[in-house]
């Protein structure tokens, strides 16, 4: 079970003077359970690129395979593969429409035909995936706050059972607090559920402490494509990119230069709090 | 799909006619409108369509863009020359059952798919090089005079900018609602009319909050601006007019007096019609 992109390419509004080229012969392979973070400035053509995936868009030229079949073929249905791969756009909860909570998560299923009971059974396991409080399942959307909502967006998407889940920026204007459950919730549905995670960030904080790999876009193109302390080992050509690497890549940095023998591959802050003592530690023992 | 509408839409370049005075547009397009409904014959619709390459050619509007807009409005084009086709009545030339076609009606249906056709390409040609606001701003200045008889020209004027304003917002909107609906597997595409008016509702119900919500936005934005009407109001860019208006305005007097020439003088007869 994989994603696979062979040069894909994308233009939009081709022959008039807006003419851009969004994606540049994009090539990637997504696996079956990894957790990728797709990193990009705005305009690199990352949101582009994840509404490939699920065929909403459809490449000037290229090709993309799921599962091995094209998805381009004229026999193969787009519709099953929305539901293989489910996207969460940004702002999700802008998407919503109905008059209660748990009725919205049922959209999804109710499109893919199944019967009553399944439709709801999917709905209610969906909202308890997403750790959305029972006593609130039937309350009108306009009651929620913005991360409640977001939550119930998320829901409806994973109702559809993927196999894969694309998330758009899914912690946009969130606080720090709604950040951090968004993501924790991300993560457990990849290690709980087995589902494919790419999350779609220009936050390398976001990303550092969870992704197994980061897709690195800028102006179309794929520039990096690595495991995360490789690809922030290059955090100068990221700022040339608009981007930045982890504040604790910085701090390790810093300190290297100041004359402190950490190991500047730590990104996550527990990574760096041990690589400082453990420095720190030799330089006593050698006084 | 929905970005294929070119009506009303700005296409961004740099020639002679996007510089023109809004307000010199205006007056032209109306203008031009009146010539397309005052001729009546070959030599005014020589002089029409001249005037209209000559335009199309300064604009430097490819002439591309400009006949996409006109696929919006094609059916509402073929209905009416169908019906003076077959609905004006005169001297007979074809009959086919009960359908029958009259030589006032073959000419009926011709001059209305020529008017209705440089109707479109001409108005559109003066929304595609001009800005909204510069358009707003320009029938503002034009309507100010009425103003004296308390028609709140200003209120109107600002109505206009923001909707036009707001055009290419929704319609980013509508087109990114539809997407996150088609991911969880809504179906905008197929079914009897009825079945596809009911899967509007999840486009429809999240497309009026976001424009109640962004209208609400917009409102707080102006007010803490201290937004309050025309009275006294200035612009960062006052409309001035400049020698190149003056030279358009003067060909413009020159083309309407062409095509007045034209529909008096220019007659021909060919094989009984009077073109």
């Amino acid at each position: 079970m994989s994603l696979i992109l062979n040069h894909v390419n994308y233009v939009y509004s081709a022959d008039t003077t807006y003419e851009i080229k969004a994606l540049d012969d994009v090539c990637l392979e997504i696996g079956n359970g990894e957790f990728i973070g797709l990193i990009g400035h705005t305009g690199s053509g990352k949101s582009t690129l994840v509404q490939h995936m699920n065929g909403l868009l459809k490449a000037t030229s290229g090709q993309i395979l799921y599962n091995g079949e094209d998805i381009y073929d004229k026999d193969y249905s787009l519709k099953l593969l929305r539901q293989k791969v489910g996207l969460v756009f940004q702002y999700p909860e802008h998407q919503l429409f109905e008059t209660d909570v748990i009725s919205d998560v049922m959209f999804g299923p109710k499109n893919l035909k199944l019967s009553k009971i399944e439709v709801e059974k999917r709905a209610c396991d969906a909202l308890t995936m997403v750790g959305f409080p029972e006593e609130m399942w039937n309350r009108s959307l306009f009651e929620l706050s913005g991360g409640q909502k977001r939550r119930v967006a998320i829901a409806g998407v994973l109702a559809m059972k993927p196999e894969m889940l694309i998330l758009d920026e899914p912690t946009a204007g969130l606080d720090p607090k709604g950040r951090e459950e968004i993501l924790t919730l991300i993560r457990g549905l990849q290690k709980e559920q087995g589902i494919t995670i790419v999350l779609v960030s220009h936050s390398m904080e976001d990303v550092a402490n969870y992704v197994d790999r980061i897709v690195v876009m800028d102006h179309g193109r794929v520039m990096m494509n690595d495991v995360p302390r490789e690809v922030f080992r290059h955090y100068e050509e990221l700022e040339k990119m608009g981007l930045a690497a982890p504040q604790v890549t910085y701090i390790m940095q810093a300190l290297r230069m100041k004359g402190l023998d950490v190991d500047i591959d730590a990104t996550t802050i527990p990574e760096a709090r041990e690589q400082i003592l453990l420095a720190l530690g030799r330089d006593w023992r050698e006084e | 799909m929905i970005k294929d509408i070119t009506l009303g839409q700005y296409y961004e370049t740099d020639s002679v006619i996007h510089r023109l005075d809004p307000r010199t547009k205006l007056i032209a397009t109306v203008v031009y409108v009146i010539s397309l409904f005052i001729f009546d014959n070959i030599a005014s619709f020589l002089v029409a369509t001249a005037f209209l390459i000559a335009v199309i050619r300064l604009s430097r509007v490819p002439f591309k863009f400009i006949v996409k807009g006109m696929k919006g409005i094609l059916f509402l084009l073929l209905f009416t020359v169908v019906m003076n086709l077959f609905l004006t009545t005169g001297d007979v030339l074809v009959k086919l059952g009960v359908f029958t076609i009259t030589r006032q009606g073959l000419k009926a249906a011709l001059l209305m798919l020529v008017r209705l056709t440089y109707l479109i390409l001409g108005s559109s040609l003066m929304t595609l090089t001009t800005t909204p606001n510069n358009l707003t701003d320009g029938l503002e200045k034009l309507l100010k005079h009425l103003e004296i008889v308390k028609v709140p020209v200003h209120e109107i004027s600002m109505m206009m900018s923001i909707a036009l304003r707001f055009i290419p917002i929704l319609l980013e909107e509508t087109d990114k609602i539809m997407k996150a609906q088609m991911a969880r597997g809504a179906d905008f595409e197929t079914g009897s009319i009825i079945t596809r008016a009911k899967n509007m509702v999840p486009l429809l119900v999240p497309l009026f909050v976001s424009a109640f919500r962004r209208a609400n936005d917009l409102a707080m934005a102006m007010e803490a601006r201290c937004y309050k009407g025309g009275e006294g109001r200035t612009k960062m860019k006052p409309l001035v007019y400049k020698k190149n208006d003056w030279i358009s305005k003067i060909i413009l007097v020159v083309y309407l007096a062409a095509v007045i020439v034209a529909v008096r003088f220019g007659s021909i007869s060919v094989a009984g019609f009077t073109l």
